[in-house]
């Protein structure tokens, strides 16, 4: 068996399959055991309780989802006494994943959830449903450099900057994140969507926007890894329409250290365990002895031709 | 296949050797048969492995339609148990052909697979002090409750069953409902009456002939909330199974969200979770 682990900053993960926030929670492990993840990322919760946004929450388009579910929370109290726990009885490492609207609240929730159990904390600086009219502290290199820094100086726990395809920073972005003390990058959150019913006219979300995955968004989210990976130091995690073997690999090549997948879990509620299974196969078969013999591995066509410049 | 690191969960009927308890199988079911009940209804049956026929009546499972030339869907569908048989190792669906994932569906053939989760969700209850239950079905809600009058049926509960449809070629089951000992009246758009104010009166009069006391219903807003009318006038309980879109259907993503009356204020509940069956005073 080829070597499927992983090293995020600090942290060992046995294989760099994990899930992605909002796509996972304690119900999956009716279905397997949650134990042969690389680790769990729960849902983002907020300090305050919150209903989330109105239905139709979700809509399918070809190859791909909207979401505008917002962020429903039960409150930190909750999470604290309820969610923390469950995941004890694992040996997978626990992310929790937290969203707050000022930097200082950001801050003051970060140390609040700093408790043991929790191996790192994402922060969901990206999420496209819970600011106003979609914008997010990650759209902006200096929003996300105030904010990480504010939480930076709140809590020890290593710190997953969650970064938003809906910006023209991607570099400054994750520059600035790293710059303010993140110990790692997730590429990386929905990207801002509508959808219409061209017969009815009727406005496919009830909250008319929402956040773009499936595969149809992998091709920006690999890229955005690309980009990231190269221009900083901490490590990167992929996320974005991840369903296949190939689409890890393709994360892993492009400088990934780890990957989440998301929305596939909802087509097939077995795609995490079946992708960890795949891995080890396509390593063994491609005679790798582990994972981190891809990682950053993608390289232009030596067939590349350099055309003639006009002058 | 080398070994994997972790057992990966079939997508055929091995059984799963882990310690901790797993409900919810992804199986791929082969289709024994696949018909035409009217114009718009089809009846799919399929050889299940046990691993998923620990099922029961309200439960439902999450149906992965193909990929075909004309249609695309993305998600699975949610789709109520219609029968389920563990000696004969039979699962079935009825269901009415709308948009893409059921037209995807209604390609399939005999002896193709499909791809099902399940079973999910809370079932009927049928409380010891519902001796004389009511179903009322609208539209392919009876799908819902065949397996329920089933139960009713073997606890030897008194049944009435009331199915209303658009027009009589519409209605199903009725001649199962009947082989259940059910009494069993059908109501209809074009016979004019189906409407709320004729139903009132005629399960008001089947409270005082049958001695109707709990209520079950399926695929209707407006006849749940005329069923919350009659109980609560009458101190009847009873239970509705609801619809909601649905992405991950088994409790993950909040897609499927419905509002409830608590004592201590609304709550919103997963249908696919703490659902699809609630109790019926409660739904808003
Ligand atoms: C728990 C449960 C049990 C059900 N049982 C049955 C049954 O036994 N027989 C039956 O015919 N129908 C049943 N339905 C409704 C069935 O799921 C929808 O008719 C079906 O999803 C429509 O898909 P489509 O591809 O035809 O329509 P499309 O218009 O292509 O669907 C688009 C999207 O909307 C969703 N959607 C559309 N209508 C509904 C609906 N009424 N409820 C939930 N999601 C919907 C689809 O799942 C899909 O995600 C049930 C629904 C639920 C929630
Ligand atoms: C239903 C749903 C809910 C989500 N909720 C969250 C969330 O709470 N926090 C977050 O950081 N990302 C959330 N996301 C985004 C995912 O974590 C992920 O970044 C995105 O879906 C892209 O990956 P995918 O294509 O594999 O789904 C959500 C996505 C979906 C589909
Ligand atoms: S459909 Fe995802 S929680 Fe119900």
């Amino acid at each position: 068996m080829a070597d499927l682990s992983t090293r995020v900053g600090a942290l060992t993960l046995k294989n760099p399959i994990m899930p992605a926030s909002g796509t996972f929670s304690e119900e999956l492990a009716d279905v397997f055991d949650l134990d042969c993840l690389g680790a769990h990322v729960t849902k983002t919760i907020t300090r305050e309780r919150r209903s989330g946004n109105p239905v139709p929450r979700v809509c399918e388009l070809n190859g791909a989802m909207l979401n505008s579910i917002g962020i429903p929370s039960k409150g930190a109290g909750w999470f604290v006494k309820n969610t923390i726990p469950f995941y004890a009885d694992y040996d997978a490492p626990l992310v929790i994943s937290i969203s707050a609207s000022t930097a200082d609240d950001f801050a003051r929730f970060a140390e609040e959830v700093s408790v043991p159990g929790v191996a790192a904390i994402e922060v969901n600086i990206s999420c496209p449903n819970i600011e106003d009219h979609g914008k997010a502290f990650a759209m902006r290199p200096g929003s996300t450099e105030d904010v990480i820094r504010k939480i930076r100086s709140a809590t020890d726990v290593p710190i997953w900057a969650k970064l938003s395809p809906n910006t023209g920073e991607v570099v400054e972005v994750a520059q600035a994140s790293e710059t303010a003390g993140a110990d790692a990058l997730v590429t990386a959150n929905t990207m801002l969507a509508m959808a219409i019913d061209s017969r009815s006219g009727e406005i496919r979300l009830g909250n008319v926007m929402g956040g773009l995955s499936g595969p149809a968004l992998k091709p920006i989210t690999l890229r955005m890894t690309y980009q990231c990976a190269k221009a900083v130091a901490i490590p990167v995690i992929g996320c974005g329409g991840i369903s296949t073997i190939d689409d890890v690999i393709e994360y892993l090549m492009a400088g990934a250290r780890a990957v989440q997948v998301g929305t596939a879990t909802f087509i097939s509620p077995n795609t995490m365990p079946r992708l960890v299974g795949e891995l080890d196969a396509t390593l063994a078969a491609r005679g790798l002895a582990s994972v981190e013999a891809l990682i950053g591995t993608a390289r232009l066509s030596g067939e590349t031709t350099t055309l003639a410049e006009y002058t | 296949m080398p070994a994997s690191p972790c057992v990966v969960p079939d997508t055929t009927s091995a059984p799963l050797t882990l310690g901790r308890q797993r409900s919810i199988h992804e199986v791929e079911a082969r289709i024994k048969s696949h018909d035409w009940v009217n114009g718009q209804y089809r009846l799919i049956v399929l050889a299940a492995p046990d691993t998923v026929l620990d099922c029961r009546p309200g439960q439902f499972f999450h149906l992965l339609c193909p990929q075909t030339d004309r249609f695309q869907p993305y998600f699975r569908r949610p789709m109520s148990i219609y029968s389920y048989d563990r000696e004969k190792g039979e699962l079935a669906f009825l269901y009415k052909v709308a948009g893409a994932g059921t037209s995807a569906m209604a390609e399939l053939e005999t002896g193709d697979t499909l791809n099902i989760v399940g079973p999910i969700g809370q079932a009927f209850e049928i409380k010891p002090e519902w001796q004389r239950p009511l179903l009322l079905a609208r539209g392919v809600g009876l799908a819902t409750l065949a397996p329920l009058a089933r139960e009713c049926a073997s606890l030897g509960r008194s049944l009435t069953v009331i199915c209303s449809a658009r027009s009589p070629e519409l209605l199903m089951s009725t001649e199962l409902f009947r082989h259940y000992g059910a009494e069993v009246i059908t109501v209809t758009d074009a016979e004019g009456n189906s409407g709320v104010e004729s139903l009132t009166g005629l399960i008001e009069g089947l409270i005082a002939s049958r001695g109707i006391d709990a209520f079950f219903t399926c695929g209707s807003a407006r006849l749940t909330r005329m069923l919350q009318d009659i109980g609560s006038r009458h101190g009847i309980g009873g239970q509705v199974a609801l619809e909601q879109h649905m992405a991950c259907g088994i409790g993950m993503c909040h897609a499927c969200v419905w509002p409830f009356r608590r004592a201590d204020g609304a709550v919103n509940l997963r249908v696919c979770r703490e659902g699809p069956v609630f109790d019926l005073q409660e739904a808003m």
